[in-house]
């Protein structure tokens, strides 16, 4: 299963750092999510995208996480060469995830 | 004091739709109307259309969104916050001043400068780095400088009784915070109330955002009415609680999911949002839905402001060269990844970082996370970085030629050529920056 078919995302930047948040549609689903995706499974998810480090907080009151992803941007808006310099279609990457 | 008030937020970006602000506007029995139209880019731009016309460097929209508002402004009692001024807050509120006495209405305009520290900087670049990769400033060609300034001055121009407030660079909250300080007589050093009206107005300041724009999916997440999409305005309370809504009759949704995709947006750390007024705590919002398009946010917190200001350098970075030409039907990859062979070869004397995308296949994500047949049509797209316009224009130039030196069916070929402004962040001391606030009247 897809993380699409139970969470949603959306993606932020500042300079070369990348943000996406991931929310389960169930909060019920808000632990399952903490055990399964972990900051190590979205760095090897992201692997062609993301090459530092990422930094996973956990927002127990609204039941979402928020992954920090360091040099992900190719440079950020100012350098990078991709079309979507802010990297803003990036949360439907995240989406893509397979769960168990 | 006041118990209760109501702000709107009708812009999240420079470029962003003028209707649902008027709708806000003329419909919203709003106290405060924000218009938030300053992303880190655009006050680089700014800048150098000031360079040009000393009379320029406010939003380019400005004269559009002031003329179309200000009567319903006016009628409904409603003051205006905006970081429109952009580059020139004077120049802005002159215009706005001269929109006002064309229209025949008397109003008073605070304008607010001191973010442009491009002086500071030249005077000290040599020992000041920026933030993300340590290098010193003097290295960069720079346009501007401006520090986020926070929410006091908009503070005093409020107490001074303007009914407009034009600035150039403040911290996004601090324009939804400010009114809250002004009203409910916040102590600034409160930082729990900080924390709680930065909450609310990280909510609001992208607009649509939070009312089902950036959010639909058409399959999952379905929103209503996009085409009409409404803007939100938040009921804030004396105690720093909130409700987040938008005007009946608006399209789009304001429910948990977008409340909750917005506060995490664009955030680098929930446990330190930081702004020039407070350091805010995001873990500890709690977010209910109290009925249709009615989200209840409570909770929040915060520290202490920080010792610094953050300033944004906007620098000439490079000329970007673009050319894309498309390929349909059969063996359409192949075809595309032939072009690509050889506009590489092309171009490689010329450039020393040249990128490739087949848009259709893996130009978004650099990769494929899903096993995809063969696309039908695949648009190749060719970008690379050159010190000169004219050194950027051959890219599209050898793209182009790909009609006649290149595969067989290439169609819809296009070139671009786009300076890009860079922006780079520093730290500055808060004593080196003293905000000033104008008042003009018509």
């Amino acid at each position: 299963m897809k993380l699409f078919e139970i969470a949603h995302s959306r993606a932020g930047d500042k300079g070369n750092t990348l943000m996406l948040s991931l929310i389960p549609y169930n909060e019920a689903n808000y632990i399952m999510l903490c055990k399964t995706v972990t900051a190590q499974k979205v760095r090897d998810h992201l692997k062609e995208i993301v090459q530092g480090e990422v930094i996973r907080y956990e927002l127990p009151n609204i039941a979402s996480l928020l992954f920090v992803c360091y040099n992900a941007l190719s440079g950020g808006v100012t350098t990078s060469l991709a079309l979507d310099t802010h990297g803003k279609s990036l949360s439907y990457a995240l989406l893509e995830m397979e769960i168990e | 004091m006041k118990q209760k008030i109501r702000i709107g937020c009708g812009a999240g970006f420079s470029g962003d739709r003028i209707e649902p602000a008027v709708v806000l506007a003329e419909k919203g029995k709003l106290d405060y109307l924000v218009l938030e139209c300053l992303a880190e880019r655009t006050i680089g731009l700014a800048q150098k259309r000031k360079m040009m016309d000393a009379t320029k460097g406010y939003d380019p929209l400005l004269e559009k969104r002031i003329t179309t508002l200000l009567p319903h402004l006016v009628k409904n009692n409603t003051r205006l916050i905006t970081n429109m001024g952009a580059a020139n807050p004077i120049e802005a509120a002159k215009k706005i001043i001269a929109i006002a006495t064309g229209h025949q209405i008397q109003i008073k305009v605070a304008a607010i400068t001191g973010d442009d520290v491009l002086s500071v900087i030249e005077a000290s670049q040599s020992s000041i780095t920026d933030l993300e990769n340590n290098k010193p400033l003097s290295e960069y060609n720079i346009i501007s400088a401006n520090a986020y300034l926070g929410a006091a001055p908009i503070v005093d121009a409020l107490a001074a009784g303007a009914q407009i407030i034009i600035t150039g660079r403040v911290a996004d909250p601090s324009l939804f915070l400010a009114p809250m300080i002004h009203e409910f007589g916040w102590a600034t050093d409160n930082y729990n109330l900080m924390g709680k009206g930065t909450v609310t107005g990280h909510l609001l300041e992208c607009a649509g955002q939070i009312t089902g724009g950036y959010f639909a999916d058409g399959v999952k997440k379905i929103v209503d009415n996009l085409d009409t999409l409404g803007h939100p305005f938040a009921d804030v309370f004396a105690d720093g609680t909130a409700v987040i809504g938008k005007v009946e009759g608006t399209g789009g949704v304001i429910n948990l999911q977008t409340a909750k995709e917005q506060l995490l947006y664009e955030v680098m750390n929930p446990h330190e949002y930081i702004t020039p007024d407070v350091i805010a705590d995001f873990t500890t919002v709690y977010l209910e839905e109290i009925g249709k398009d009615m989200v209840h946010v409570s909770g929040g917190s915060g520290a202490a402001k920080p010792a610094s200001y953050k300033a944004s350098i906007g620098y000439k970075a490079f000329y970007l060269g673009e050319g894309e030409i498309s390929y349909a039907g059969a063996a359409a990859y192949e075809r595309a990844q032939l072009a690509a062979e050889i506009i590489e070869k092309r171009l490689q004397p010329f450039f020393s970082d040249i990128r490739i995308d087949f848009i259709g296949v893996q130009s978004m994500h650099k990769t494929t996370f899903s096993n995809t047949s063969e696309p039908y049509e695949v648009r190749l797209r060719v970008a690379a970085k050159a010190q000169t316009a004219e050194a950027a224009a051959l890219v599209g130039e050898e793209v182009e030629a790909l009609y006649t030196n290149g595969p067989a069916g290439g169609g819809g070929a296009r070139k671009y050529v786009n300076e890009v402004i860079g922006i780079a962040s520093t730290l500055i001391d808060r004593n080196l920056i003293v905000p000033q606030v104008k008042i003009f009247e018509s």
